[in-house]
């Protein structure tokens, strides 16, 4: 009784530790300060000015974060679908090959993969613009998203029965007529959580967009701009913690969604064996 | 008749080249190739580019340089303890976990604020410390770290955990083993697979993090990650790119050491 009292509590105090810091910033986000103090009491003042006089930088990075996570997650699912049916369909050894390259920006640590970005674009001498500036983030952001895409795709092409694809050869489809008709809807519950997990993790990417952005490209997303805020001597803006508490709650709504969604399906494939 | 037939045969190779469903993996393959290994493979050149000549310059700069040693030294040592610290607190968190019904749901509340981005939530700590008069130093980023990082020891951990058969520990117990003993000499060797996973998955992040270390130390304590971004900001190519293939090289031994032991599963159960 004593340890089963223990074990709850020990569970509920690394819990509350975890999540206690992410609760400051939600509290504090009505005190109009950058830091964890209520010297003018409760008020709604930093979102007031956060819709009112936010910098337009502030929206400018928004915008960019999303554009970008919009357009790569879009392009890896396309991309990740299609050359996973090709990847698992190739030889066992080239296979594994594919595979195990394919693992490399998964596993890779960020900074070296950052760093590989920014030499790859330096050497062949993109321009430091703008438009350039999207397109090195954008396949910087398809490049370690499109691996997430295929791994969510893979376990749904071992479960697909063979004879699908070679009956609607049969009945008088071309390879690729059967493969938009027959393995594309198969494989499309795996193509959307790996749209998910791409769009999810272009748009909290921080290392490999402040290395690859270019220095003057004058592109800043919601992460960097917030690192250059941060590293300014003056400190955050309080508007800073109604946007931090923004992302949290939707980060929050987004995740648990989607995982209770799996967990309910498995739950529900369990019952109705 | 010759000229007639040639049509015939071009038309003939075309159609050798069969539309068959690996094809569909051919611009994907190019793709990583151009995008994932050139990348790496102008790293490893530029390791050995000095002044626009091959040398072993670079290397040897490295191995020199005092200052840079010491940052590797740290990096190490701070990896260690948080890898530690995170397998203390991590452990504990798992077992407990496997043995409750709603434990893969409450394992989901551990990993959820890895989602939040780790600058609002470095933030957030340091913003804590301040607050409470705590000076800024090694004891803070290591905390920092363990609070970043302590996720990825509990999920491979509780992955592991979970899937061990009940019956060994009650076959221990029943054979008159003590409740410790029973933990050492069953679950213990049992979840070894997940402990190697757990500590390859904290060790790796912290000691290539990037900007935790400076923000929770106020610039003073640079680690691995933040000493290659210098490198590079600083324009010093060659040493940057000889510090990423070292961190390279961790990452891929320590892969190739994990997959060993437990073929490949702890990269699925990341998601």
């Amino acid at each position: 009784m004593v340890k089963k009292i223990a074990e709850k509590g020990y569970i509920f105090l690394m819990l509350g530790l975890l999540y206690a810091p992410i609760l400051m910033i939600i509290i504090y986000s009505f005190s109009n300060t950058n830091n964890f103090t209520f010297p003018e009491g409760f008020t709604f003042e930093a979102y007031v000015s956060l819709f009112t006089n936010a910098p337009k930088k502030l929206w400018d990075s928004l915008y960019n974060t999303i554009i970008i996570a919009v357009i790569s997650s879009v392009l890896a699912a396309l991309i990740g679908s299609i050359s996973a049916v090709g990847i698992f369909y190739l030889k066992p050894r080239t296979r594994r090959l594919v595979e195990n390259v394919n693992q490399l920006p998964i596993i890779n640590s960020e900074i070296v993969m950052a760093v590989s970005f920014m030499l790859f674009f330096a050497t062949l001498g993109f321009p430091q613009d703008r438009i350039w500036g999207f397109v090195r983030l954008i396949l910087g952001h398809v490049t370690f998203c499109t691996p997430y895409v295929i791994l969510s795709v893979m376990p749904r092409l071992m479960q697909m029965d063979p004879n699908i694809y070679e009956a609607a050869l049969d009945l008088g489809c071309n390879p690729t007529k059967a493969l938009f008709k027959v393995i594309i809807p198969y494989i499309l519950p795996g193509v959307i959580s790996g749209f998910a997990m791409a769009f999810t993790i272009s748009l909290d990417d921080f290392i490999i967009t402040q290395l690859t952005k270019g220095a003057s490209t004058g592109i800043d997303t919601l992460s960097t701009y917030l690192y250059s805020s941060l590293r300014n001597a003056s400190g955050l803006k309080p508007f800073w913690m109604p946007v931090f508490t923004i992302i949290i709650l939707v980060v929050v709504t987004v995740v648990m969604f989607m995982n209770f969604r799996k967990a309910g399906k498995v739950h529900m494939k369990k019952g109705g064996k | 008749m010759k000229i007639k037939e040639l049509p015939k045969t071009i038309y003939g190779k075309i159609k050798g080249f069969r539309l068959t469903r690996k094809v569909f993996s051919y611009p994907y393959i190019l793709f990583l190739m151009f995008f994932v290994i050139t990348p790496l493979v102008i790293v490893l050149v530029n390791a050995f580019l000095s002044d626009g000549q091959f040398t072993l310059n670079n290397f040897k700069d490295l191995a020199t340089d005092g200052s840079s040693l010491k940052v590797l030294g740290t990096s190490i040592m701070v990896g260690i303890v948080t890898t530690l610290i995170c397998l203390l607190l991590g452990y504990p968190v798992a077992y407990i976990l496997s043995k409750w019904s709603s434990g893969s749901i409450i394992v989901i509340l551990f990993i959820l604020p890895m989602w939040v981005n780790f600058l609002i939530r470095t933030y957030a700590l340091q913003t804590i410390f301040e607050n409470v008069g705590i000076t800024l130093g090694m004891g803070t980023v290591i905390f920092g770290m363990v609070y970043n990082f302590i996720p990825f020891m509990i999920m491979p951990l509780h992955t592991t955990i979970s899937s061990i058969d009940k019956c060994y520990a009650e076959a221990a117990q029943d054979l008159g083993a003590s409740p410790v003993t029973t933990f050492i000499k069953t679950t213990l060797p049992l979840s070894l697979p997940g402990i190697i996973s757990g500590v390859t998955m904290v060790f790796i992040p912290t000691i290539s993090a990037f900007a935790i270390s400076q923000l929770l130390s106020n610039n003073s304590i640079i680690l691995f990650g933040d000493s290659i971004n210098l490198k590079f900001e600083n324009k010093l190519y060659g040493v940057g790119s000889v510090m990423s293939l070292i961190m390279l090289a961790l990452v891929l031994i320590s892969n190739l050491f994990m997959n060993k032991i437990n073929k490949g599963e702890a990269a699925k159960n990341l998601w």
